[in-house]
């Protein structure tokens, strides 16, 4: 049986508690939301904090709300919650199939919209229990030096794999952060870094309390998948992509491509690309080939990384040949 | 839910937890870093739940918490304070099996059994949510269960059929499913309890063709 | 088949009698055991994957807090493993590791936690080997052999047999094909993970608690490697949570555990993670295929010449059958009149292979039903036809003597090409969508015991009560396959009983005779052939008595719905408890044995003892695919699979099984791969050793499945049943390859089949290169000149020409 290693647990019941007993703990301590991610890092030794704080007893991270100014997800609401909500649904349905592509369904019962937001970095030479990774002598983001997917790298290639992430930058979302010192809101693509270690932004005592998602206002969004099975596998490509129209021309769009890279990555020559022209085959075509210029996956995931980069062009053009029907 | 804050000491000092299980309230003492798994497993003496990977990733340790299927692999057991958990164990009542419980016996849903705790409880909450599911809704609630034996065929004719029970129905396992299309049953004396002249009468006709009074290794008398 | 004795119990889709407990969370699984005072084991295991084993200090790790006992291979030197020509594993690695996995030390606390931190405080020293890493490297000259037993360097054995002229075979054919395949590894993944419960008692009496198909051989191993005698040994095989071939070997756990406890005087459980039942594995060995075919131009097979190349991983295991059963089933579906095998395994630095469902078949099955339909092609054939006009007839003697009694294959195939409505929509769908046929055969139980004995291969004893309770004691072990309810059906359909009102002890050395295990789809014809006979000695007895007490000779009584009558006054008679008073009061306490022995095979020559088997199941199988030709990515909607199982003892089971074969066989066909990463610079090890990334079909993936059972009874079996578990599962994949053929034009010659693949070869054939994805080339491989066997049409008699014979033809 994998067990977890020991550690103290904490169930704040208020964000300034948790904030309290993190800045008591220091860095040591992690937050805890749904645990799908953390237990199974910490029963593996990629992560062994001595400290736990829990999050899933705060009522105000478990709020979820719409209104006027669009959509607030507090960071602990459970992802199956979003899926069953009505106006979530109605307004973005792109978002809701992105989380209803999460893994399984019990799993979203647990998972957060905020924790998958945080997901740590993956790679096959991290996801690993501790023997194995003692067995090629670990690697750069845990306990070792090198980096075992390109060993001439200077920094960790794991790779962002959450699947809201790519769909919520599209739809412009931000992410609003809580830390002794006051609360902070950004842009969610500033989230993101792309290192593989380092691929947050935020400092580590800095608590997710919601992430916000701005009315659609004529934004219409597509979020495409790639992975082996129906269910259970993490993405391997993912594309969000988002555009609004004027007429028929299309006045602004956001693609975004997952699994690349260990930050989401923008197709900025993709949306130039379509800029101006209505969606249909050829601007598609190309929109699509500029977007897979920028996809560089590495060889730490399911498939053959040469094959998901041949795929990109494909699922950009699935995706905004969803929009040019949807929209 | 109990709103009361946590701080628990360090190593083996046992937490003791208030929570509901199957039920029933209980007290249980246990090490703060064990899961609901090991929790339900080690400490309550509640073996059906099982496990397969205890990482999330095939959902054997499915159990109901607050009625929804979680995987108890990933549940700290501290998190299960003031709540109600549901394991394989609360599922038949006085009246015997759980309609799921009996349509996933007869209809040989379960063959090594290994698998079947997770998806008795994760098919229960689906049925709760919706009575009259559709095959494919019933393939999506159950995508985070694995079955290495069955193949889910007989999965998921199980789970319609105690839907149908569960609704009232008076329904029977399509004959499909027991003996595949085009099936000859002509080899079959009825086994059921009929009029007591038929059924002796079948058997006297059994009887008379086996005769014989040596013990004999039996040769089918097909050639 | 007019004459079949109509039967009750037996054929009807009844609730298993075991299904109760399994839908409650009743039943024992060996790590839901707890003992008091128990002790928690974990293993320390190689990080290396070839190293010499300069010196281990478990001091540190014994003054642990928690820790009990430590053992490294200095305690245990007695070599086992499951076949007698390959004794070459140690409970605990002694002086050399060779996977990464294998374990060195055990350690023993009072928590799995403590055991665990224990593990870390070990101090290995390894004096590192050159690890092989491939069939490629195996086969090349090695400085340092993996093992010192095998047939030369790294190649742990070398098969080469010929039945007939095969070159006049293939002078004689329009056509000779010659192509190479690949089948990757896999595993079982059984969902239950191995565990094993021991417990040493003040009598100086050993109990292990374990999850094993093999009870039997594990004692014999538990006896061996602890020096005790076997009569203070026992075995009781725990209802396996999935098995599939992966339990079957007796495993390094199993014996530290008892070992343990011996020293502790403690019971000792251990359960194995994830990561370790990978290690563990016996799975699928990959393999490499070469296969020669002659051919005439309807189709009819003139010479076969089969060369396979398995990687056999770090153990023996049961790689000695396996490489011959790479040969040996060839034969039993389509005529083959003249035949040449050749096979070898090599080690490597890996978990060992060994027998998973369709134990080495599935690869040539895989390699000859993708050449079949090759050839169909070539030569304008329809793929079911040129099966369907060319099948090894029913009650004949193949080219290499296995001896076929009931062939269903015919009906099969008639089956699912009439469902699948493949005569209309064969070829002629639209591009990206096609249909594919493969047909197989499997072995109902092997005719050699793996070791050489003259005893049954199966016994049941069954006891009688005066309260009209019925006990039936057997060996067999329940792993999900329904052994338990075959059992009650059989003694059931004697008696005239309620199978539900018998008891079942299985799987128990101490208290059932001994049946070999459940593998090689053995035990619905052994222990069922057995317990027919000990049910019809019970019946005998009871009948004698109650035809004295009605005055009746005892040919008019008859057995049925729980009374014995009269069968020409069916109102006279009594209950079944009155007749078991009636039958104790005469004959004494009732009790009666069955045995069964598998019938001699009809092969003399070195090696003739694998694929001989009292009856062959067939199967057929269509499989429709959608292919997007963009991405290479396909998805099969429906199956259509027809297995003659010789007659259902159970129809549901038989339903069950064949769907679980045929979504194991998709598993392997689309996804499941034992991938390594073998970068010389680094190690070889488990790419991936988790549910997560070693890819099971989900719910949504498993397609639409529609079942005929075609019963062709076959009088070896019990009732006519023949085997079930395995063989569905073997068309599986090449249906799976041949439909993609018909719906995008391209070979996949490699299992799985994966997106990348399809992709792939669709570039090569729109750049006018083969339209294929396959091994390029097959290795060279210093086959040995091969014995030279007559067929039974030349006239032969089963023995090898100016060779040695051995007395039972046997693998020893
Ligand atoms: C088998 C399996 C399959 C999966 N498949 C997918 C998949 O297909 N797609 C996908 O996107 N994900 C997948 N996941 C990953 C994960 O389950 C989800 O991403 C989930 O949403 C994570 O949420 P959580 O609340 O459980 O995270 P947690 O584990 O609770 O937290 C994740 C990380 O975020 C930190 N954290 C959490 N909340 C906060 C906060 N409010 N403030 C600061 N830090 C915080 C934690 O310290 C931790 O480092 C899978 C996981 C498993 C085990
Ligand atoms: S990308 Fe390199 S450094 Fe990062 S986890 Fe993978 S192997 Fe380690
Ligand atoms: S044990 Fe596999 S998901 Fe929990
Ligand atoms: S019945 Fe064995 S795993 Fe499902």
């Amino acid at each position: 049986m994998m067990r977890l290693p020991r550690f103290r647990y904490f169930a704040p019941t208020s964000v300034k508690e948790a904030l309290r007993i993190r800045a008591g703990e220091g860095e040591s301590a992690a937050f805890v939301a749904g645990g799908t991610d953390l237990y199974p890092n910490m029963k593996r030794r990629q992560q062994t904090p001595k400290t736990v704080i829990g999050l899933s007893r705060i009522p105000s991270l478990a709020r979820l709300r719409a209104g006027a100014d669009g959509l607030r997800i507090g960071s602990a609401v459970p992802l199956s919650e979003i899926e069953n909500h009505r106006k979530a649904r109605r307004l973005f349905p792109a978002l809701v199939h992105a989380v209803s592509e999460i893994s399984t369904p019990p799993l979203r019962n647990m998972g957060t919209l905020g924790g998958n937001v945080l997901l740590d970095t993956r790679c096959n030479y991290y996801d690993q229990n501790y023997e194995w990774r003692q067995a090629i002598d670990f690697c750069m983001k845990k306990d070792g030096t090198v980096c075992w997917v390109a060993p001439g790298s200077p920094k960790c290639l794991a790779v962002q794999s959450a699947d809201s992430v790519p769909i919520l930058i599209a739809l412009r979302a931000r992410a609003v952060l809580a830390s002794p010192g006051g609360e902070r809101e950004i842009p969610l693509e500033e989230l993101y870094a792309n290192d593989g270690i380092r691929y947050l932004t935020k400092r580590p005592d800095e608590l997710l309390t919601e992430i916000r998602i701005p009315p659609p206002d004529g934004w219409t969004a597509s979020y495409r998948k790639l992975r082996r099975r129906g269910a259970f596998d993490f993405p391997v490509l993912a594309v969000g992509a988002a555009v609004r129209r004027e007429g028929d021309r299309v006045a602004e769009s956001r693609i975004l491509l997952g699994a690349v890279a260990s930050a989401p990555v923008r197709a900025s020559r993709a949306e130039a690309v379509l800029a101006g022209r209505p969606l249909d085959g050829a601007s598609i075509r190309e929109a699509s080939e500029a977007a897979a210029v920028v996809s560089r996956p590495m060889d730490n995931t399911d498939f053959s990384f040469l094959w998901r980069k041949e795929m990109t062009g494909q699922w950009v053009g699935m995706a905004l040949g969803d929009l040019s029907r949807g929209g | 839910m109990a709103r009361r804050r946590e701080k628990l000491p360090p190593d083996r000092s046992k937490a003791l937890v208030a929570m509901t299980v199957n039920g029933e309230r209980v007290e249980a003492p246990f090490e703060p870093h064990k899961t609901m798994l090991e929790v339900l497993r080690e400490d309550l003496a509640l073996t059906g739940t099982k496990h397969g990977c205890e990482l999330g990733e095939c959902g054997t340790c499915a159990v109901l918490l607050d009625g929804k299927p979680v995987l108890s692999c990933l549940v700290l057991g501290l998190e299960c304070e003031g709540r109600s958990v549901e394991t394989v164990e609360g599922m038949a009542g006085p009246e015997g099996l759980h309609p799921l419980q009996k349509a996933f016996a007869d209809l040989g849903a379960a063959q090594c059994g290994y698998c079947t705790p997770g998806f008795l409880l994760t098919a229960k909450a689906l049925l709760e949510e919706n009575p009259r599911p559709t095959l494919p809704e019933i393939r999506q609630a159950l995508a985070g269960n694995l079955c290495r034996c069955t193949g889910y065929v007989k999965i998921f004719e199980a789970v319609e059929l105690a839907a149908a029970w569960l609704r009232g129905e008076a329904a029977e396992p399509r004959k499909e499913s027991l003996y595949g299309y085009d099936f000859d049953e002509s080899g079959l004396l009825p086994s059921h309890p009929g009029p007591v002249g038929a059924v002796l009468a079948a058997a006297r006709e059994a009887a008379v063709d086996e005769g014989g009074d040596k013990p004999r290794p039996y040769r089918a008398k097909a050639r | 088949m007019s004459s079949r004795r109509p039967t009750r119990i037996v054929g009807r889709p009844f609730t298993r009698v075991d299904g109760a407990a399994k839908v409650t969370g009743q039943t024992k699984f060996a790590d839901d055991l707890a003992l008091p005072r128990m002790l928690h084991c974990k293993l320390l295991r190689a990080k290396v994957a070839h190293a010499r084993i300069l010196a281990i200090d478990v001091s540190k790790a014994l003054a642990a807090p928690g820790v009990v006992a430590v053992a490294t291979g200095r305690d245990l030197p007695v070599p086992f493993g499951i076949l007698p020509v390959s004794q070459d594993e140690h409970a605990l690695c002694p002086d050399r590791v060779r996977y990464v996995g294998d374990p060195v030390a055990a350690i023993a606390a009072t928590s799995e936690d403590a055991a665990f931190d224990a593990l870390d405080l070990v101090r290995v020293e390894y004096e590192p080997l050159p690890p092989v890493g491939t069939i490629e490297e195996g086969l090349a000259p090695a400085a340092v052999p993996i093992h010192d037993h095998g047939d030369q360097g790294n190649i742990h054995k070398l098969v080469a047999m010929q039945f007939g002229d095969v070159d006049e075979g293939f002078a004689r054919a329009d056509r000779v094909y010659d192509n190479t395949y690949f089948y990757e590894g896999n595993t079982h993944l059984a969902l239950e993970q191995h565990a094993s419960v021991a417990d040493f008692g003040p009598d100086g009496k050993l109990t292990l608690w374990s999850s094993t198909q093999t009870p039997h051989y594990v004692h014999r191993a538990l006896a061996k490697v602890l020096g005790m005698p076997a009569s203070r040994i026992r075995v009781i095989a725990t209802p396996n949570g999935g098995g599939f071939g992966g339990k079957s070997d007796v495993f390094n756990h199993e014996i530290v555990v008892a070992h343990l406890s011996r020293v502790t005087g403690r019971p000792v459980k251990i359960c194995l993670t994830r990561e370790e039942v990978f290690y563990c594995h016996r799975g699928r060995h990959p393999t490499l295929m070469r296969v020669r075919t002659g051919v005439k131009k309807d189709g009819a097979i003139t010479a076969l010449h089969f060369q396979t190349a398995l990687d056999g991983g770090g153990y023996g295991s049961y790689g000695v059958a396996s490489t011959y059963y790479t040969g040996a089933l060839q034969t039993v579906t389509y005529r083959v009149p003249t035949y040449r095998f050749e096979g070898a395994r090599v080690f490597t630095n890996k978990p060992p292979c060994g027998p998973k469902r369709g134990h080495g078949t599935p690869q040539p099955r895989f390699a000859l039903e993708a050449e079949l339909d090759r050839i169909a092609c070539d030569l304008g054939l329809d793929p079911a036809a040129i099966r369907r006009e060319h099948l090894q007839p029913a009650n004949s003697l193949t080219a290499n003597y296995l001896r076929v009694g009931s062939m269903g294959l015919g009906a099969c195939i008639d089956k699912v090409v009439a469902a699948s409505g493949w005569k209309k929509r064969r070829g002629k769908l639209p591009f990206g969508r096609g249909l594919g046929i493969a047909c197989s055969s499997y072995l109902t139980g092997a005719g050699l015991p793996i070791y050489w004995n003259q005893m049954p291969q199966s016994g049941v004893q069954l006891k009688v009560d005066r309260g009209g309770g019925v006990t039936v004691f057997c060996g067999s072990t329940e792993i999900g396959q329904g052994s338990d309810t075959i059992l009650a059906a059989i003694v059931a359909e004697i008696l005239g009983i309620d199978p539900l009102d018998i008891r079942l002890v299985t799987g128990d050395t101490d208290l059932t005779p001994v049946d070999l295990g459940s593998y090689s789809s053995r035990v619905t014809l052994m222990t069922g052939n057995a317990a027919i006979q000990a049910a019809e000695r019970a019946r005998e007895l009871i009948a004698g008595a109650v035809a004295k007490k009605l005055e009746l000779p005892p040919e008019r009584i008859g057995f049925a719905e729980g009374r014995v009558f009269d069968v020409e006054n069916p109102e006279k008679g009594m209950t079944f408890p009155e007749a078991a008073v009636a039958g104790e009061s005469l004959h004494g306490t009732l009790g009666t044995v069955g045995h069964y022995r598998p019938p001699p095979s009809a092969g003399r020559y070195r090696g003739a003892g694998v694929g001989p088997s009292p009856a062959y199941s067939y199967s057929a199988a269509v499989v429709e695919v959608e292919v997007d030709p963009e991405t290479g990515i396909y998805a099969v909607p429906k199956i259509w699979i027809a297995h003659d199982v010789g007659k259902c003892i159970n129809a549901a089971l038989v339903m069950g099984q064949v769907e679980g074969s045929v979504y194991m066989g998709l598993g392997e066909a689309m996804m499941e791969e034992m991938a390594y990463r073998t970068d010389a610079n680094r190690n070889v090890v488990h790419k991936f050793p988790s549910v997560l990334e070693y890819k099971s079909p989900t719910t949504l993936e498993m397609p639409e499945v529609e079942t005929f059972l075609v019963e062709d009874p076959d009088p070896n079996g019990p009732y006519g049943a023949k085997e079930v578990g395995q063989g569905p599962l073997l068309p599986i994949p090449p249906a799976v390859a041949n439909a993609v053929y018909d719906a995008v034009g391209v070979r996949v010659d490699e299992v799985p089949v994966t997106p990348e693949k399809v992709r792939r070869a669709l570039k090569a054939k729109a750049q006018g290169k083969p339209a294929r994805v396959g091994p390029e080339r097959f290795p060279a491989v210093p086959y040995p000149e091969p014995i030279h066997v007559r067929t039974p049409e030349e006239g032969g008699d089963g023995k090898a020409e100016d060779a040695p014979v051995t007395a039972a033809g046997g693998v020893r």
